[in-house]
């Protein structure tokens, strides 16, 4: 066993978190949030520069190797400037499902330009009706000889707003909830029978809830063996889900840590906040939610790098253990600040914010307690 | 002791249920079932008819025009209302400055105000918190400085919710020395907010509402006469409102019905887990949870109906009161977050718009969705405001346990 970071690792950790405290402050990050787009190009251009739009990918897909724990890496320094460029979405939703089931063609059409920072993508998998099952899938794709034509509605897009192109979980054979009969397909998102409602989330990033309605495409957008995506699906979700774990870490770490300065320099009743027992507990309280949230996420990183097969399961119990503390760390940063944390204008609200929405991103806690408890 | 209702209480039970089933106004009963925000003319519309039956001031005397209602009667009504999604009246004038001037206002101030108050005709709005005086309240630093016939009132109050809409405002002012102990200085001042020197500047809350304001006063020239009681006394009076004020936030009749409709939505939820044709309702983890909160609620609807027995007794409510507020905005807090659990995915989108009167929008998600996570975020505010909880814990430690 071994917890250091490689060199490479630390690099990277370093070249991120340089990024974040120089060029990232809070105004910034609001300005660009509230931008038309919702994220920089110049900022995305600069992280296809320096190399991270190639971290999740192996080195045989031009990659930067793809581990698991350079993934949480990191996610750990972006959660900690709560990013809006979509990184998560585009970079490692998109980008896992490219690499795990799309041809040499496909990767070289889509997946080098995701890379070089000139394609945006989103992969499209949540139904109005499918919660996190991932396996409940509606959306129809009918293949008949050389074309492709498909209908359906896909909730909560992630980057759905920005994509070009979209990656859509579709139903080939098969009943709804089948393992069995589901493809991956992607989608100019400029075609006709697209309709996109695109929209703000609570955490200040940006999404679509997206129609099909008979939109015909050739064979050959077809990623992998037709009927046969579920596993690359539950694949690339699991790793979303330890992606934004490692951001929730990275989130709770600068929430305790703004919380922690708070509580030094308000004053009630002539003192600090800080002086009061009864906060410092909740405080001290916050930090062990925090250490444990940490070592769990290296667990069930390493778990996946290790390739044993108990990736799964220890990544839900990391989802679900991260997803208790993120809600205990978010909810006491807000109550120890004070009417001062539900304002608009600090950031600790943004933080809060960030941390509720990655509980219910790729499966909630109780999902993924239950998953868990599945074995 | 006995829990049944007598027959008089079972008759006006009915009285209220077929009032609110012909009086409340659809468009209003419509918004709150869709989760639209009212306006402040849906507020004032619902209160004027509440006042015409002769019902808007449950809490008040008869002699100034409440109901006189017993406990059980208040407690009747609020169930009532709350199931058919009536708007809870506003309670800055009649819950809140109302009991302060008819206990402690002289006949002239009676007479000016309260007619108002009970009409609707007047929205208030409270001047308590400031910047630096929080949970610290009794450091209020805006200062009230006799000059003739007047007070000239200098400083700024915060967290003025929907002052945006008011038209006067009940403040603590500092009026004596600096030197004079904290809570012997303050006093009780009514200032119309039409008042040269008054500027009012919105505070985004989570949710993106402009609930809250700050409120500035420059030089603000108040006529003495609108003072309430002695001066000095303000601390007094405000702590036996805060006390009443406490017993209204608990709000246990709206927590039932959205407990009831958690319960009813989870029936239509896919739970996400074990396939197509479970529900969430049918999830055992998910049922546990929503039963260890009812019965949270129901001990807490016993310790408000003994609670407000007691005070209609002639008892002032004493620490009883923080443990309602504490426990009150917990589950508040709890069922928002079932409502984001429920919501799941669809909690994500945020369409601020789709909340608000008139939108032509294409709407995101389920009903239910909507507006979860925006309420769970801004509801955050429950268990700060009104002596943060962790006062009220330190009320119960000193005033209960003696620590």
């Amino acid at each position: 066993m071994d917890f250091s970071y490689t060199e490479e690792q630390q690099m990277l950790q370093q070249s991120i978190g340089k990024f974040i405290s120089q060029d990232y402050d809070w105004d910034s990050r609001q300005a660009v949030s509230k931008s038309a787009a919702g994220f920089s190009a110049e900022h995305w251009q600069l992280f296809a520069e320096l190399g991270w739009l190639s971290i999740p990918f192996k080195e045989g897909d031009g990659g930067f190797g793809g581990s698991a724990v350079d993934l949480i890496v990191a996610m750990q320094e972006f959660g900690k400037g709560l990013l809006v460029e979509p990184f998560l979405a585009n970079t490692v939703l998109a980008g896992t499902v490219i690499s795990e089931a799309g041809s040499s063609e496909q990767k070289a059409a889509l997946l080098a330009p995701l890379m070089e920072g000139s394609l945006q993508l989103a992969f499209a998998y949540a139904e109005p009706q499918s919660r996190y099952e991932l396996a409940n899938v509606q959306c129809s794709a009918v293949i008949k000889g050389d074309e492709i034509i498909l209908n359906g509605h896909k909730s909560v897009v992630l980057n759905g707003a920005a994509a070009e192109k979209i990656l859509v979980s579709v139903r080939t054979s098969g009943e709804s909830c089948d393992r069995e009969g589901i493809s991956v397909i992607w989608v100019d998102a400029g075609m006709q029978g697209v309709r996109r409602e695109c929209y703000a989330s609570v955490d200040g990033q940006r999404a679509a809830d997206i129609w099909f309605d008979d939109v015909t495409l050739p064979a050959s957008n077809l990623l992998g063996n037709a009927g046969e995506a579920i596993d690359v699906i539950e694949m690339t979700i699991d790793r979303a889900a330890l992606a934004v774990s490692a951001e929730a870490v990275g989130a709770m770490e600068m929430s305790l840590m703004k919380t922690v300065e708070y509580s030094k320099i308000r004053k009630q009743f002539k003192v600090t906040l800080s002086s009061f027992q009864a906060l410092q507990h909740r405080m001290a309280n916050m930090f062990i939610e925090l250490a444990q949230a940490k070592s769990i996420l290296l667990m069930a990183a390493m778990e996946m790098d290790s390739q044993k097969g108990n990736a799964p399961k220890a990544l839900s119990a990391a989802k679900s253990r991260i997803g208790k503390a993120a809600r205990l760390v978010g909810e006491e940063s807000i109550q120890i600040h004070g009417g001062i944390g539900v304002t608009d204008e600090l950031d600790v609200g943004h933080y809060f914010k960030r941390l509720t929405a990655i509980q219910f991103l790729f499966g909630s806690t109780d999902y993924h307690t239950a998953r868990f408890a599945a074995g | 002791m006995n829990i049944d209702f007598s027959p008089q209480e079972l008759a006006f039970q009915e009285e209220v249920s077929a009032f609110l089933a012909t009086e409340l106004p659809d468009d209003i009963r419509d918004k709150a079932a869709n989760s639209i925000e009212l306006t402040k003319d849906d507020f004032v519309t619902w209160q004027k008819i509440l006042a015409k039956k002769g019902w808007a001031a449950t809490n008040w005397p008869v002699e100034f025009g409440g109901t006189g209602w017993t406990p059980t009667q208040k407690y009747i009504f609020d169930n009532e209302c709350a199931k058919v999604g009536a708007p809870e009246v506003m309670a800055f004038g009649l819950k809140m400055v109302a009991p302060i001037i008819y206990t402690y206002g002289n006949d002239e101030q009676k007479q000016r105000f309260l007619p108002d108050i009970l009409a609707s005709n007047v929205w208030w709005c409270q001047g308590y918190s400031e910047p630096n005086a929080g949970s610290d309240l009794a450091s209020l630093k805006t200062t009230a400085m006799r000059d003739g016939d007047d007070y000239v009132v200098n400083g700024t109050k915060t967290w003025t919710t929907l002052g945006q809409h008011a038209d006067w405002i009940f403040c603590l002012v500092r009026t004596g020395a600096a030197d004079v102990k904290n809570q012997n200085a303050i006093s009780f001042l009514l200032i119309n907010m039409k008042t040269p020197g008054i500027k009012i500047s919105p505070i985004y809350l989570l949710d993106g509402s402009p609930e809250v304001n700050e409120v500035h006063f420059d030089n603000v020239r108040v006529p003495a006469e609108n003072l309430i009681g002695e001066e000095g006394k303000g601390w007094t009076y405000a702590k036996v409102l805060l006390t009443h004020e406490r017993t209204n936030i608990a709000g246990v009749a709206k927590s039932k019905k959205r407990l009831q409709d958690l319960k009813e939505k989870a029936t239509q939820t896919s739970d996400g887990l074990s396939g197509a044709n479970a529900m969430l309702s049918d999830n055992a983890a998910w049922q546990q949870k929503i039963a260890e909160l009812e019965i949270e609620l129901l001990a807490l609807e016993y310790t408000e109906l003994k609670t407000l027995a007691e005070v209609s007794t002639g008892k002032a409510p004493g620490p009883e009161s923080s443990i309602l507020k504490i426990k009150g905005t917990e589950i508040q807090q709890s069922i928002d977050m079932l409502n984001v659990e429920l919501a799941g995915y669809y909690a994500l989108p945020f369409v601020r718009d789709q909340f608000t009167e008139g939108f032509e929008g294409v709407a995101i998600g389920p009903d239910q969705a909507a507006g979860s996570a925006p309420t769970y975020f801004n509801n955050r505010k429950a268990t700060i405001y009104g002596g943060s909880n962790e006062i009220q814990t330190n009320i119960i430690c000193k005033a209960v346990l003696g620590l």
